[in-house]
């Protein structure tokens, strides 16, 4: 295939499906295991320094914050993130944790930009590789395939391809030009779902975001999940598995784990929570104290949820529409 | 007919206005949300909105504040993922796709990643996002934006969503879809649109109270002047009735 552009940043992560395939076969069990466990173990055990990491779905929207809290905590270092939400990429990044992203979109839409974003790309202390939103989750796409790339007609012709690693070349079918992206297969994938059972079948209610491709683009998958259902349950539903046990390396049960964000049918955001952290996070000091309180201070996710309160959080509850 | 609005109020009317005809549209955060909403209460109640993580044709009873929120699925047709979404785009199934962005040139093509260099830049803005495979994938892309010298810049400082890249057939050369490509701008002085042959930019109407020398003062690039400008209606009693009371009564946006 003839090459016609390639993306001059730097692959974070090698679309290494040989060693993915060995990786799985020599780690991943069908056996059916009581995965459930805290976040603390969770982390403790599947998540090390250096590790590429993915977040599913984003900051304000059915997103595994108990786990990222956790994670912050514990203070892993080196990592990098496929870069693609809000507050669970603004922590870690406030916390000097993440050396490189390969980044699509991190912002608070119409509340404005990341400061935390900011600083650490102004200043030059982190590493971005620019990628589309739609090109991300085919990257996972690939990596759940089992094959090192996926051509697209995304990102052509823009910058977002120059500062990418991506290449472009003649479809050898069509002779049109086409985007090839790289597979993107993660160290550890964290989800948080509406229930799982104790293996980790799970099923998220609403959309399902990059969910399913997440999943199978993991080589450690953390699933946090509101509510603990039986195998029972999930038998009487298998069409709403959308992630299998065999995928599951930890079931972490975190009611309210998506707060500040919202869980759809659940629970509202929590915009006032949101806001709070949103000015804190204007200025470096500022930022630190946020983390110092709701992040470091807390022992575990019943602190943290003790510590906004159980009356803020049956507002939450309440503010919810339903179907 | 009323002269009390604001100029994010004539914005949002102008594009739901874009939306009377529309099918379906991609939508993304801000200002098109509500654009959405009012064109669905007022003009086009059968107009699909789209939202990138996987809701379609959502009600839109409720103002979506994110687009991956319930808001963009609530009482929808469907709730699916973002890969759906866009192979969706991808194989020409989405009409419209509506914009915004912190730089736009001549040729409509958007900046929402960085102000400067890249690697180390002024101001890092949030990145792509959709807003690539939005610009790249529907058939005709809206922008809505402020309108001000800094940001209608001859060359913006970073392509992050194609518009017509540097000029005719230059998608179509660099593989995207053909016949695609940014249709109209919405701005808060204007309505703009493209010349068929040089795809730049050209001034189609102007808001009212709005001169076309103040249009230009404001734009820091060449842009067509057409011997006809129109002139825009302003909002309607009705658009602004269902616009503050119906679509954002909490007053989120304006």
């Amino acid at each position: 295939m003839e090459i016609i552009e390639s993306g001059q940043k730097e692959l974070l992560q090698p679309p290494d499906v040989e060693e993915f395939r060995r990786w799985l076969r020599e780690n991943k069990s069908p056996a059916l295991r009581d995965k459930v466990m805290d976040e603390h173990e969770a982390v403790k055990r599947f998540i090390k320094d250096g590790d590429y990491i993915g977040v599913e779905l984003y900051g304000t929207v059915r997103c595994p914050m108990s786990v990222i809290r956790e994670l912050v905590r514990q203070g892993k270092k080196h990592l990098r993130f496929a870069g693609q939400g809000l507050l669970e990429l603004d922590f870690p990044l406030a916390a000097g944790l993440v050396d490189a992203m390969d980044i699509t979109y991190v912002g608070y839409e119409v509340m404005g930009l990341s400061h935390i974003l900011r600083r650490a790309a102004e200043s030059g202390r982190i590493k971005l590789v620019e990628w589309s939103n739609a090109a991300m989750s085919w990257r996972f796409k690939a990596a759940a395939m089992g094959v090192p790339f996926i051509p697209v007609r995304s990102m052509l012709g823009t910058d977002t391809l120059k500062y990418s690693s991506a290449k472009v070349v003649k479809d050898p079918f069509t002779g049109i030009h086409v985007t090839l992206l790289p597979a993107l297969i993660l160290d550890v994938g964290i989800i948080h779902v509406h229930r799982a059972d104790k293996y980790g079948n799970a099923q998220i209610d609403g959309i399902s975001g990059f969910a399913f491709e997440m999943a199978r683009a993991s080589k450690r998958l953390i699933i946090s999940t509101e509510e603990l259902i039986s195998t029972e349950e999930i038998q009487r539903y298998p069409e709403r598995t959308i992630i299998p046990w065999f995928l599951v390396d930890a079931v972490v049960v975190a009611p309210f784990g998506s707060h500040p964000g919202e869980m759809c049918y659940c629970y509202e955001r929590d915009q006032e929570h949101l806001v709070e952290f949103l000015k804190a996070s204007e200025t470096e000091e500022t930022t630190q104290q946020y983390l110092q309180k709701y992040v470091y201070g807390p022992k575990n996710h019943q602190e943290y949820l003790d510590l906004i309160g159980r009356d803020r959080l049956e507002a939450l509850k309440r503010a919810n529409k339903g179907r | 007919m009323s002269t009390d609005y604001s100029p994010t109020e004539l914005m949002i009317c102008i594009a739901a206005r874009l939306m009377k005809e529309a099918r379906t549209a991609f939508i993304g955060t801000g200002i098109p949300m509500l654009a959405a909403a009012l064109a669905k209460k007022l003009y086009n109640p059968d107009l699909i909105a789209i939202f990138e993580f996987g809701g379609i044709g959502a009600s839109l009873e409720d103002l979506p504040r994110a687009v991956g929120e319930a808001r963009t699925f609530y009482r929808a047709m469907v709730a699916t993922g973002i890969c759906d979404v866009m192979e969706t785009a991808q194989r020409g199934l989405i009409e419209y796709g509506f914009l915004g962005g912190a730089q736009i040139d001549p040729y409509g093509n958007l900046n929402t990643t960085v102000i400067g260099p890249h690697d180390k830049p002024k101001v890092r803005l949030p990145g792509s996002g959709g807003a690539n495979d939005v610009g790249s994938l529907c058939w005709r892309t809206i922008a809505i934006m402020k309108h001000e010298k800094k940001r209608f810049v001859e060359k913006v400082d970073f392509i992050t969503t194609p518009g017509y890249l540097d000029g005719p057939g230059a998608r179509e050369r660099a593989g995207l879809p053909a016949e695609t490509g940014p249709y109209r701008v919405v701005t808060d002085l204007a309505l703009l649109g493209y010349d068929e042959e040089t795809k730049r930019m050209m001034l189609l109407a102007t808001h009212p109270g709005v001169t076309v020398e103040k249009v230009l003062e404001n734009t820091g690039f060449e842009l067509i002047i057409p011997k006809k400008v129109a002139q825009n209606e302003p909002p309607s009693a009705d658009e602004l009735r269902v616009l503050r009371t119906e679509v954002d009564p909490g007053r989120l946006y304006i």
